[in-house]
Parts: C-alpha cells; sequence; structure tokens
C-alpha cells in the first residue's frame, strides 16, 4: 500500500509503530502534489514542510497528529505562504500572521504543505472563478470539483494529502466533498476560530475539514475547535471531539424533507440517498417526515445577506497596503476603481454590487433587513425540527458533478447547487457530507445536520453509515 | 430684520478619545508622537482575515460617561458598520453604533453665572478613530499636497462620539458647555481632552430662524474647532453668515463646513448632495454589548463627585463666588488643592490664596501648587498666622516666597527669618512718635483731617519694621498719638 493511500489515522499508527517517517510521508505527498493534473495548489510549501517533519521526526514526544501532511484552502491566511483568496487582487501576498486554525493544526503536529485553489474570494461552486484557473475533479477531470473550496476536495480525493481545510459560507465544504467523493464538515458556527480566514461572508463562514474517511475528520476537527480570544464569535467548546465508534443506529430519529428529496434533485441523486436512508432504517434508525416551512426561502436569503457582508468585507483591497495595485494614478477614486476593476473576477463584482445595492439607503429595510427576519425564522424552523429528531437527512448537492463551463454563464443555476446546504447554514448549524454511492460512476453526497454543538452525534451516525454504505474514495484512474 | 430677529439654534457633537492602554479592537498600545506605523498589527491595518475584538475598558469608560451625562445605559447595544472608501480607513468601513448605542437620552448639567443649566444629551456611543493621513508638500493642506502618506498608529483608538439635543443658543454657552463636559470627563479619567492634540474634537450644527418660530431651520455643521475659543468664534461666523444670506432672500443649503481658525474663513466640505451613503449594517464579527446590570449599577455607585456638585458645594458651604469656583475647579488637582487648604483654614481665604498670590509665585517656575514645595498644610498654617495677626501681609508674603524657594514649615521660617509681627506695644509706640515727630507737617495735616495720610504713616511704620508690624494696629497708634479724628 503506496503512503498517500493512507488515512491520516493509518499514517499516525505507521508513524508510531516505526514503519514511516513525517518525512516520507510529507515526501511521497509533495510527490503528488508537484504532479498536480487537477490544478488544486496555488502554492506549495515544499521546504519549510519537509523542515518541520523532520523537526517533529526528532522530538521525543510526538505531538499528536504526529507530522501528517494537510493542505490549507489559499483563504486562510499562512504566514509567510502565498495565500491569494483565488483572486488576482490579492496575487504574491504573503501574510504577517498565520489563521487560528492553522497554527492550532501546526502545533497539533500538521504539516502544511500548500495552499489549495478556490473560487476567488469563496465565492462559486464549481472552483472556477479561480483567478488560476479551475481545478478539476479526479472522477472526471472533465467535470468540476465543487466549490468553493474545489482545491481542498479535490486534492484529498486524488490523494495529494490525506486531509485538508476549507471553508463553508452556504455549502463551500459539503458540496466539493459531495462531488468529490469525500467527508466534508462545516462545524458549529463559532466552533472553529475565523481568525485569519479571508472574510467573504462573516456571519455565515466558518472552516471545517476534508477527509476520505468520518473518523479522519473528526480527528481533525478535535485539534481545531474552542474559543479563539482574536475572535469574538468562537465559542467556548462544551465537550471535546471524540473519534466515532458507533455501528448501529438504534433509536436514532432521521428527519427527512420530503421537498429535499423530490423536484429539482437529480434522480440519481436521489436514489443513492433513499438508499442511504434505507441503511438508516436497517441498522436500527427510524425516518420521521419533517417540514421547514422557510427553508425555501434560504437560497433568496443568503444571496442578500452573504453579499451584503462581503461588499463591506472586500472593500479592504484597495491596493494601498498590500496586494496588487493597478497603475498610479493621481486621482484617488480612480486608484480604486482600476485597483479593484482590475482585482476582482466577474462573480465578486457581481456580489459587491448585489450586496452595496441591498445595504442601500433606502432599500436596507426591504432586502437586507427582510432577509435577516427570514434568516430567524428559518432558525426558528431548524430548532422547532430537531425537537422532534436528532438529525436531519438531505442530499448534500441536487447534483453530481457537472462539466466545466456547463453552468457558468447562468449565476443562478450555479447558486441553486447550494439549495440543499444553504439552510443550515443560514441557522449555523454542524452538518457534514459523506459519500452515498454512485450515480453514472460520480460521487453522491448524502448531508446528515444537527442542531448546535451536536458533532460528536453527528460524526457516530455518519460513522455508522458510512461502514454500512462502504463507499470506496479512490477515483478510477488516479493512480496509486 | 435685525440680528435681534434671529434665534440662534446649536448642538454639539463631541468626538473624545478614550484613556485605554490599548485601541478600540485590537492590542496596540495607544500613542501619541511615537514614529509612525509603530504601534500597528494586522487587525488595526486591516489586513485579510484579521478580526476585532471589543476592548472591554472602553465600554466601561463609556459607562462611566453616560452615567456622567445622565444618560440610560442600554441593555443591549450593537455595533455596526460605516462604510465608506477612504485612505485612513484600511477597512474602508468604520465600526461603529447606528440605530443601538451604548448611552441612550440624558441630560447633562453645567453651570453658568446665571446658576445651573441643563442640556439635552441625545445619544453616545464608541467607535474607533481614523488613521493619520500626513500631506507632504503644499504646506501640508490635501489639496496642494505633492503626496499624502498615513500613519496607522491613532488608527482604531477608542472614540466616544457624543451628540447633545439643539437647545444651545449662544457661542459662549455652548463653550460654557463644552468646557465643563470636558472637565466631567477629564475628571473621570475618560479622556485627556486635549483639543490642541485632537484627542477631543468638536463639532457644531447651526441653524438659525425667526424669533418666535418653532422649526428648525436648515442647519450646517461646522468642523474643524479645536479651542474653546474657535468653538466661539466659528459659531458667531457662521450664524452671521447664515443671517446674512437669509437676509438678502437667500436659503441655506445642508452642508459640511471647514472653520479655518487662523483666518476665520469658513468653507464648504461637502453638500447633502454629495453626502456619503454609509450603508450601515450590524458588525457581524462582534456580539451585541449586554453589560452585566449589576455592573452597571456598581459603576453608578463609584461615580465620583462631579465637578459640578463639587462647585456648587464650594459655592454653597464655602460661599464662593462663581468666579472662583471656575477657576479653582480646573483642572482637578487644583481644586483637590484647593480643598485641602481649605479643611484647614478658612475657605474664602483659601481660594484668595491659592488663586492669587501661590499660582503668581509659581507661575515663573512653571509650577502648579500641587507640584510645587508648598504642601496644603503649609499653606494653611500661613493663613492661620495672617488671621491671627501673628504675622503681617507682606511678611507672610516673604514666608510664602520662601517656603516655595526652599521649602519648610512656615512658623519655623518665620522664627528663623524673624518675620514675626513686633508683639511689643512700647516699641510700636515708639516707632509711631518718632514718625510723627519726623514729618510734623505731615502730621499737622492729619490732624487737619488729611485722612489719606494715615496710609503714609502705616507705609513709614512698614519700612521701619522691615513689614513687621501689623499695619491695623500701627494705623490705630497714628491716630491715638496724633489726636486725630
Amino acid at each position: 500500500m503506496a503512503l498517500t493511500d493512507l488515512t491520516a489515522e493509518q499514517s499516525i499508527t505507521a508513524i508510531a509503530a516505526g514503519r514511516t517517517s513525517s518525512e516520507d510521508l510529507v515526501r511521497a505527498h509533495l510527490e503528488r502534489v508537484e504532479h498536480d493534473d487537477w490544478n488544486n495548489f496555488l502554492a506549495v510549501n515544499r521546504e519549510a514542510a519537509l523542515a518541520r517533519a523532520r523537526e517533529i521526526d526528532a522530538m521525543p514526544q510526538r505531538p499528536p497528529l504526529a507530522g501528517v501532511p494537510i493542505a490549507i484552502k489559499d483563504a486562510l491566511s499562512t504566514r509567510d505562504l502565498t495565500t491569494t483568496a483565488g483572486s488576482r487582487i490579492l496575487e504574491g501576498f504573503r501574510p504577517i500572521y498565520t489563521a487560528t486554525c492553522v497554527a492550532r493544526l501546526e502545533a497539533a503536529g500538521a504539516v502544511v504543505i500548500g495552499k489549495t485553489n478556490m473560487d476567488e474570494f469563496a465565492m462559486g461552486s464549481s472552483c472556477e472563478n479561480s483567478a488560476y484557473g479551475p481545478s478539476l475533479n479526479p472522477w472526471d477531470t472533465t467535470r468540476v470539483p465543487g466549490g468553493s473550496s474545489g482545491g481542498s476536495a479535490s486534492a484529498v480525493a486524488a490523494r495529494q494529502v490525506p486531509w485538508s481545510l476549507g471553508s463553508d459560507t452556504g455549502g463551500s465544504i459539503r458540496q466539493p466533498a459531495a462531488l468529490c467523493g469525500i467527508v466534508g464538515v462545516k462545524p458549529t458556527y463559532g466552533a472553529v476560530s475565523r481568525y485569519g480566514l479571508i472574510a467573504f461572508a462573516s456571519s455565515l463562514d466558518q472552516v471545517g475539514p476534508f477527509a476520505r474517511t468520518v473518523r479522519d475528520a473528526a480527528l481533525l476537527l478535535q485539534s481545531m475547535v474552542g474559543r479563539d480570544p482574536m475572535d469574538a464569535t468562537s465559542l467556548d467548546w462544551p465537550d471535546p471531539i471524540v473519534l466515532p465508534t458507533a455501528a448501529r443506529l438504534d433509536g436514532v430519529r432521521v428527519g427527512v424533507i420530503e421537498e429535499l428529496m423530490g423536484q429539482g434533485i437529480e434522480p440519481g441523486v436521489r436514489a443513492a440517498c433513499r438508499a442511504a436512508l434505507n441503511r438508516v432504517e436497517s441498522l436500527g434508525g427510524t425516518l420521521v417526515p419533517i417540514e421547514l416551512p422557510h427553508a425555501s426561502y434560504g437560497l433568496a436569503t443568503y444571496y442578500l445577506i452573504a453579499p451584503a457582508e462581503c461588499s463591506a468585507n472586500l472593500a479592504r483591497f484597495d491596493g494601498i497596503r498590500y496586494g496588487r495595485r493597478a497603475e498610479a494614478t493621481d486621482d484617488l477614486l480612480e486608484h480604486y476603481e482600476r485597483t479593484r476593476g482590475e482585482g476582482f473576477g466577474p462573480e465578486v463584482k457581481r456580489r459587491i454590487m448585489l450586496g452595496t445595492f441591498a445595504l442601500s439607503s433606502g432599500y436596507y429595510d426591504a432586502y437586507y433587513g427582510q432577509a435577516q427576519r427570514v434568516r430567524t425564522l428559518i432558525v426558528r424552523d431548524f430548532a422547532a425540527a430537531f425537537a422532534e429528531i436528532d438529525v436531519l437527512a438531505s442530499p448534500t448537492s441536487p447534483t453530481v458533478a457537472f462539466r466545466l463551463g456547463e453552468r457558468t454563464a447562468d449565476p443562478l443555476s450555479m447558486y441553486l447547487s447550494d439549495v440543499c446546504t444553504i439552510p443550515v447554514s443560514l441557522a449555523g448549524l454542524p452538518s457534514l457530507s459523506i459519500p452515498c454511492g454512485l450515480s453514472d460512476g460520480l460521487p453522491v453526497g448524502l448531508q446528515l445536520a444537527g442542531p448546535a454543538f451536536s458533532e460528536n452525534r453527528l460524526f457516530d451516525i455518519a460513522h455508522a453509515l458510512e461502514a454500512a454504505i462502504g463507499f470506496d474514495p479512490s477515483p478510477p484512474g488516479v493512480a496509486a | 430684520m435685525s440680528p435681534d430677529a434671529w434665534e440662534v439654534v446649536i448642538g454639539i457633537e463631541i468626538h473624545a478619545q478614550l484613556l485605554t492602554r490599548t485601541k478600540m479592537f485590537c492590542g496596540c498600545a495607544l500613542s501619541f508622537g511615537d514614529p509612525p506605523n509603530t504601534h500597528t498589527c494586522p487587525v488595526c491595518l486591516a489586513h485579510p482575515g484579521a478580526l476585532p475584538v471589543v476592548n472591554r475598558e472602553a465600554i466601561r469608560l463609556a459607562i462611566v460617561a453616560g452615567h456622567a451625562l445622565g444618560c440610560e445605559i442600554a441593555e443591549c447595544s450593537v455595533f455596526a458598520r460605516k462604510n465608506y472608501f477612504y485612505p485612513d480607513l484600511p477597512k474602508a468601513y468604520q465600526i461603529s453604533q447606528y440605530d443601538q448605542p451604548i448611552c441612550g437620552p440624558g441630560c447633562f448639567r453645567y453651570l453658568t453665572e446665571d446658576g445651573e443649566k441643563t442640556l439635552g444629551i441625545t445619544r453616545a456611543h464608541l467607535e474607533e478613530d481614523a488613521a493619520k493621513l500626513l500631506h507632504l508638500g503644499g504646506e501640508g493642506r490635501r489639496a496642494n499636497a505633492e503626496g499624502s502618506v498615513v500613519d496607522f498608529n491613532r488608527g482604531g483608538t477608542p472614540l466616544l462620539e457624543i451628540v447633545t439635543e439643539p437647545e444651545l443658543h449662544t457661542g459662549p454657552d455652548a463653550a460654557s458647555f463644552l468646557k465643563q463636559l470636558r472637565q466631567t470627563l477629564v475628571h473621570l479619567g475618560i479622556t485627556d481632552g486635549n483639543m490642541e492634540q485632537g484627542s477631543m474634537r468638536a463639532d457644531a450644527n447651526i441653524s438659525v430662524r425667526p424669533v418666535g418660530a418653532t422649526g428648525l431651520g436648515t442647519k450646517t455643521e461646522l468642523k474643524n474647532m479645536n479651542s474653546f475659543t474657535y468653538l466661539e468664534r466659528g459659531i458667531a461666523a457662521e450664524v452671521d453668515r447664515q443671517i446674512a444670506i437669509l437676509e438678502a432672500g437667500g436659503t441655506i443649503t445642508q452642508e459640511t463646513l471647514h472653520y479655518e481658525p487662523g483666518t476665520g474663513h469658513i468653507t464648504s466640505l461637502r453638500s447633502k448632495e454629495e453626502a456619503h451613503d454609509y450603508r450601515y449594517f450590524p458588525e457581524p464579527d462582534l456580539e451585541p454589548v449586554v453589560p452585566d446590570r449589576t455592573w452597571v449599577e456598581e459603576l453608578r455607585a463609584a461615580l465620583p463627585e462631579l465637578p459640578i456638585d463639587r462647585r456648587e458645594r464650594w459655592i454653597r458651604e464655602y460661599g464662593l463666588t462663581f468666579e472662583d469656583a471656575e477657576v479653582l475647579s480646573e483642572p482637578v488637582q487644583l481644586g483637590d488643592y484647593f480643598e485641602q487648604v481649605a479643611a484647614l483654614a478658612p475657605p474664602k481665604s483659601a481660594a484668595n490664596w491659592v488663586r492669587g498670590e501661590l499660582r503668581a509665585l509659581l507661575r515663573d517656575r512653571g509650577q502648579e501648587p500641587w507640584q510645587s514645595r508648598v504642601s496644603p498644610a503649609a499653606l494653611a498654617e500661613i493663613i492661620t498666622l495672617v488671621e491671627s495677626r501673628e504675622i503681617s501681609m507682606p511678611s507672610a508674603k516673604a514666608v510664602l516666597g520662601h517656603v516655595v524657594e526652599h521649602g519648610g514649615q512656615p512658623r519655623e521660617v518665620v522664627a528663623a527669618l524673624g518675620l514675626g509681627a513686633i508683639q511689643d506695644e512700647p516699641a510700636l509706640v515708639a516707632i509711631v512718635e518718632q514718625l510723627l515727630a519726623d514729618n510734623p507737617v505731615q502730621a499737622q495735616q492729619l490732624r487737619e483731617g488729611k485722612d489719606k495720610l494715615i496710609g503714609f504713616f502705616v507705609g513709614q511704620a512698614m519700612k521701619a519694621t522691615q513689614g513687621r508690624a501689623d499695619p491695623a494696629r500701627i494705623s490705630e497708634l497714628v491716630r491715638e498719638r496724633a489726636g486725630a479724628g
């Protein structure tokens, strides 16, 4: 078995048993990163990663993550390592500090080997909005890996790394996880510090893990959660994340929203999800039909709140203190217009304009204000649902991976990729996507969502289902 | 119409930098005059991914200020983003408060010669200061500059913005209010109140209306008045300008104006049409501020005596004049010093000595009473010696001069320098008789009723005794011995 086939957990065991070293593991993965057929990496941290691996190998007491390599979405600030958020406006930008979650993982013994491709400023569902060209799906390189964390998902599926970090605002971890056939977790809002995550929509953004097993995802999250004095919205974490062991789902009540199993969902996706729900029952769980009356307004709500927040969050990119600056001009307004006009791609500009409009005097109440009110109703819908169920199940994405270019001309069809994931994001709840089968040879993801802080429960349920489904996360055609 | 036909309506907005150790939303130290860009971090430089965290001390100071302004302290207040592009604002939004400020409506009491007045406070809210732009060349003015550079040291300094109701009607009244507001904030340690350095800044919203009218005229906002004098002058200039326009049949344009103290000129910064749409919305990176009510009440209970209450007490209990109280109350250390003297000596005399002789003597040395070698007890001792006629006034001044110079106990100084009043009655009589004998012409005139010659003889006697005689006793003896009325 190649070193790159190992899960993180297996790698840690192998290192502990002396069968391999961090340096060997990092080297093997760097090999695959540097022969990148999927355009997954925007920066490779070769020398620093190898040095760190040797350092960890020399430690008398290994840190818990033992020197296992990891890839980081380029939306996370990494000191001295180029960080662009997939945008031209941050071309060549080397941050002066490291994001808290990355620093915590490094302290726990993870070795950062590179930064992964993404939709510019995390705006997109296909990775095609990257200023550096799209990442490709290892299951079919004519198809998108999903987005916005497309590079992080594709890299894990292609075994360039055993695990990686992404960020999820409306589905940016779960949807690419589904399209690449891996596990992706969006934790409870506030579970992981956002300090150092280049903000898209502050009230929705969360950092989370990608991995090829539920246990690996739990292991990674374990070292990241908890309050950070640098992020006022981060939370004290009640109970430590534990690695899931459950094999049965006895007594577990799984809520199913019929609307999300019907129209607008591809038949192949529907069938794979149905099959997974049947497994729930065979493992001892019960299916409970539930309703989220306001969930259908989720997409519209999201596309007011997220652009509104992004219009302010992205205003700092003016080329004055850092980043790419347009050719000098004597006029301040012209400087802003040129720098931002040249630096941002079309989707980013579209959302900045949408958000600016939604916050404008005279429109605020009808758009942003109204969206916030609907968001409150959606939060209440979930609270009511979780009085009756333990976990909510639905497809993660209405479709399998679509072809490159298929939706770029029609933003609305692209936005619909996140129709199943967005309501959960608006409510700030934890959810994850696990692969539940194939449709025409392409992976289908099942989304599970729970009440706030229910990560351990979600991991247990996902772990039991994962074992029962027995999905093989190796894309055919990707060499071992 | 004459100027008397118009009523002036003024509201003031004050920005006060708070005396916290660190900035509003990050851990960088507050500084003034340090090399540029030495107190910065990813947060106050708005690097990608950086997040604000609220400074708890700023919340505390805002609540203390709110109590002093008689404001309601909000159960829940919310930070909001105020969006606009400018190089001194690195995030391109200022974190401020909008529809839910930390301090709600209040009422500020201040003292004038006509007694206590009140001014409605609309609100007070927390926000962060912008960075400082420096314009190179072109005499430091933006319009003519060759280039501009940014110093982010100031960026992120906590500010309390206080907005008053439009209830002031004259420039002097506005200045009087602002002086006492400043005094109160400084007294409570909320701000250092340095208007020249810009740690406290005031803008005035000004309108005029015909006397008797109830609605408000169109207002203008006058900025950049960095002293009380400029505030008064600026208001006067703007009021004149508005009245002149209205009397010529014109209308006032709602705009933001800049007052140039040097020339007295008023220039337009921007009109209402050019006004920004700030697109305020709640700051998603920060939780609402919900201060613990017990804490809020503790802060109220711990409020020290306010300057106005102190001044009113001095007037009421010590019999000071409005002016005495005003002079002695500022700065607060002077008031403290005065109170310590007044505890040991008659307060009215204490007031005269502190604001008169003592400050005059110290002025040349560039010292303030509380920094000098004259302890409040020493000054009180000198006053007591004078009151009990143990030393004469000239001797007292000499003693004070000595203590200012060398320190020491006044009684010991009196003894050492032999400045004690001459108590020996026969000696005084001898001196007076000798003077009358030596100056027969004057003595005769005195007897004939030229009473002011008493002064002449007292003066001569003081000269003869090097000031150690009690002038009152000398005056009595002169009358007695000369046989004058």
